[in-house]
């Protein structure tokens, strides 16, 4: 159908609502990266000079290393020197003891975008650490999450106050030289979020961390830590926007998670990063590196992902099974349109003995955008009766996208057995004319084709966010059907 | 109700239907019969706004208004229902959620309220009944995995939850056993109304057995050749289409049947 071409594309033009600036006064570095400013950044969150001696070995290890060029993606180099390493509010006191000490205007910020952080209306049953370019600006519900023994606190204050426990567990599942953006991550941090869940504690809450990019030329490079001690149980989610600026910024996370015996740690990610605009000019280069492991037996990781936003995206969130019986699961959503770039995927590495992982991968592509999927199932020979079950499905709207799957297998032991099914499809012009045709508007029975196409990963969400996981496809596809 | 005029359509430069004329008033039911390849599922198709099909000539007028200058959705809302001849699946979309967006959109499009979930699932309960399908039917994917009776139920269930003012039925009774095309008749006679006309799109007469039409035309290569009433289709089945001058290789499927 011609025409439907054509309302899709406005169907995908809808403007990005979370791209507005916030006007507040703030300390920002001069760009530039050297030990100096190294120094600096680690004199200013007044770390322990352990945490100095860590960065400073991470960068130079990263001055050795080579940025990355075998992911789907294509982008001009980055120019690491153009990038401000360091940018935060300024605050009348150190630090704020109490949300009424947070700047008013940052409150109004996460207000805008829906994340309410006063005490008197908090997310019901969600504690939210929302960080604010460099840093954690506010962490809700700390008490009743502290009379549950459950630590959750910005990786700064972790640093400080809990120095064991990030020392053991710091770049243990992600090691300095892993790759080169966990290599500048390693050494740049500026904050993120630290959890820790003693033994036998189901946190009585959601946990979610909201990021949020403002300063312009300024890298984020947040820090997430979550260990999960014997049976232990916490469900975890982020978030993530930027203002619509015409520079590509660079958002170079990593993620850690460790799950001990009989722990289990529930991921999601719903990242809203801006896109850039419908010529592709501006959007976040978002260059990730999420790994759990499952160092315990019996333990779990599941990381459930919903990606519609950032100009480029290179992220696969991983997951080590080391324990005897341990479970990976990776939920994937990814959406592209315009010019947006995605290659992202999962690892699952089987080392322990009847390890089973499960890998649901489903790509939108839409516009003139492209979308890769990429996993690694790998089989230690230690993996005896490991398990995985793979399922790869793109959907293309219009004609000018593309989708490409890359799967990579290697086993070291022959009693594992894999899985794995791929599907490509298309919105259809007969499935569009049969919506139409019934009454419903073109946008609205694209989003719900694409609903159904992700029902599968959606359902792993928890429900608040599902809802919201929804709607934020209907945005991000207006303009979009073939 | 509708009127259309010499209108001519044509498929990827193809000219399919070459000038058809029909007048429609509400009450009433027409029936276009016609061989494979006649242009019926064009002419039902055009009528209901898909834009594979371009209209090179003529016009169409429903109530008044040029229909062809209306959008797919705009002429469903104005109540144009087309029960396709092939229902396509939408995988992982339930039924009920597909039913009833479609049923809150018109009921907005009439400035009505919208239904919630708990009411619109007993209105879905109770017309799935109607014909025939567990009301299981409506938790799975849209036509996902239905046989071709269980579409063609689903279509007329469709119809019946939309009340539509010109419902037009493509070969729905093609591939029915003898029960289910009594419950898809049912149907269909459910929709008769005083202020609402059926045009019933079939190959064969036997569906005529169940739903006795007012009118009969027969179309063949894009036009129609004969109109008369109820006994048109009886004498089309007695002498086949070669009676009137015209070839179909499924004529003699219809006597085998
Ligand atoms: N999408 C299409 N592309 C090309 N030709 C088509 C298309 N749809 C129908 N036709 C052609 O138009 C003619 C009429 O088809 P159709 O309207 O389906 O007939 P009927 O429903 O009477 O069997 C046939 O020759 C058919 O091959
Ligand atoms: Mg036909």
């Amino acid at each position: 159908m011609a025409t439907t071409d054509q309302e899709v594309n406005e169907l995908i033009k809808r403007e990005y609502e979370h791209g507005f600036v916030t006007n507040i006064e703030s300390d920002t570095f001069e760009p530039g990266l050297n030990e100096d400013v190294i120094a600096r950044l680690s004199g200013i969150k007044k770390e322990p000079e352990w945490m100095l001696e860590w960065r400073l070995k991470a960068y130079r290890r990263w001055l050795e290393m080579d940025e990355p060029d075998w992911a789907h993606v294509g982008y001009p180099k980055i120019d690491y020197n153009s990038i401000s390493y360091y940018s935060a509010p300024k605050r009348k006191e150190d630090m704020p003891q109490s949300l009424d000490e947070v700047d008013p205007e940052l409150l109004k910020t996460y207000e805008k975008l829906g994340i309410p952080l006063h005490e008197r209306e908090k997310l019901a049953g969600v504690a939210v650490d929302a960080v604010f370019d460099s840093v954690s600006v506010a962490t809700t519900f700390k008490e009743p999450l502290a009379k549950a023994g459950v630590i959750f606190c910005s990786i700064s204050e972790a640093i400080r106050d809990y120095p064991e426990l990030v020392q053991k567990y710091l770049g243990s599942v992600v090691p300095h030289g892993d790759n080169f953006f966990a290599g500048l991550n390693s050494a740049v941090f500026s904050d993120g979020t630290f959890v820790y869940v003693p033994k036998g504690v189901r946190c009585p809450m959601e946990l979610s961390t909201y990021f949020r990019i403002n300063a312009a030329n300024t890298g984020q490079f947040e820090r997430t830590l979550i260990i999960a001690d014997e049976g232990s149980y916490v469900s975890y989610l982020e978030g993530c926007t930027a203002p619509m600026r015409d520079e590509n910024q660079l958002h170079a996370a990593v993620v850690e998670l460790v799950a001990l015996d009989d722990a289990q740690i529930k991921y999601s990610t719903v990242q809203n990063w801006y896109p850039g605009d419908e010529e592709g000019k501006g959007g976040i280069y978002n260059f990730v590196t999420k790994r759990g492991a499952c160092i315990g037996k019996n333990s779990k990781i599941s990381w459930t992902q919903v990606e519609t936003g950032s100009a480029v995206t290179w992220k696969y969130p991983s997951c080590v099974l080391r324990g005897d019986n341990s479970v990976g699961e990776f939920y994937s959503v990814a959406l592209t349109h315009n010019y947006q770039q995605a290659d992202t995927g999962t690892k699952m590495i089987h080392l322990g003995k009847n390890t089973r992982s499960t890998i649901i991968s489903k790509g939108i592509s839409a516009g003139k955008s492209s979308n890769a999927y990429r996993g690694l199932v790998k089989f230690g020979p230690g993996a005896e009766g490991a398990r995985n079950f793979t399922q790869c499905d793109s959907l293309l709207i219009g004609d000018r996208c593309g989708a490409h799957t890359f799967p990579y297998i290697e086993s070291k032991n022959k009693s594992a057995i894999v899985e794995h099914e791929a599907t490509t499809s298309k919105v259809s012009d007969e499935q569009m004319f049969l919506c139409r045709q019934r009454g419903i508007d073109p946008e609205q029975a694209v989003s719900m084709i694409v609903n159904g196409f992700c029902k599968e990963v959606f359902k792993e969400l928890p429900m608040e966010f599902a809802v919201e996981a929804g709607k934020l496809l209907e945005v991000s596809l207006e303009g979009s059907v073939g | 109700m509708l009127s259309i005029k010499n209108l001519h359509a044509s498929v990827e430069g193809k000219e399919i239907l070459k000038g058809i004329n029909l007048e429609i008033k509400a009450g009433e039911v027409h029936a276009i019969m016609g061989p494979n390849g006649s242009g019926k599922s064009t002419l039902s198709q055009v009528l209901a706004g898909n834009e594979a099909f371009e209209v090179t000539d003529g016009e169409v007028v429903m109530n008044g208004e040029n229909l062809l200058e209306l959008e797919t959705e705009e002429r469903a809302r104005e109540g144009i229902f087309l029960a396709f001849q092939y229902p396509v699946e939408i995988p992982g979309v339930s039924n009920m959620q597909f039913l009833r967006t479609a049923v809150n959109a018109m009921r907005k499009h009439h400035g009505e309220e919208e239904m919630n979930a708990a009411e619109f699932m007993k209105l879905a309960k109770d017309v799935s009944r109607q014909v025939d399908l567990d009301p299981a039917f409506l938790k799975r994917g849209v036509n996902e995995g239905f046989s071709g009776g269980e579409k063609k139920r689903n279509e007329i269930m469709q119809a019946l939850l939309l009340q539509p003012k010109l419902a037009i039925l493509d070969e729905t009774d093609s591939g029915l056993d003898i029960d289910a095309l009594k419950v898809v008749a049912d149907g269909v006679n459910a929709l008769r109304s005083q202020d609402r006309a059926i045009l019933m799109v079939t190959h064969y007469q036997r569906l005529l057995n169940h739903i006795v039409p007012d009118y009969v035309h027969v179309l063949a290569g894009g036009r129609i050749i004969k109109s008369g009433g109820r006994e048109l289709a009886l004498e089309l089945e007695e002498k086949g289409y070669g009676w009137l001058g015209i070839k179909d290789e499924a004529t003699a499927d219809n006597a085998a049947n």
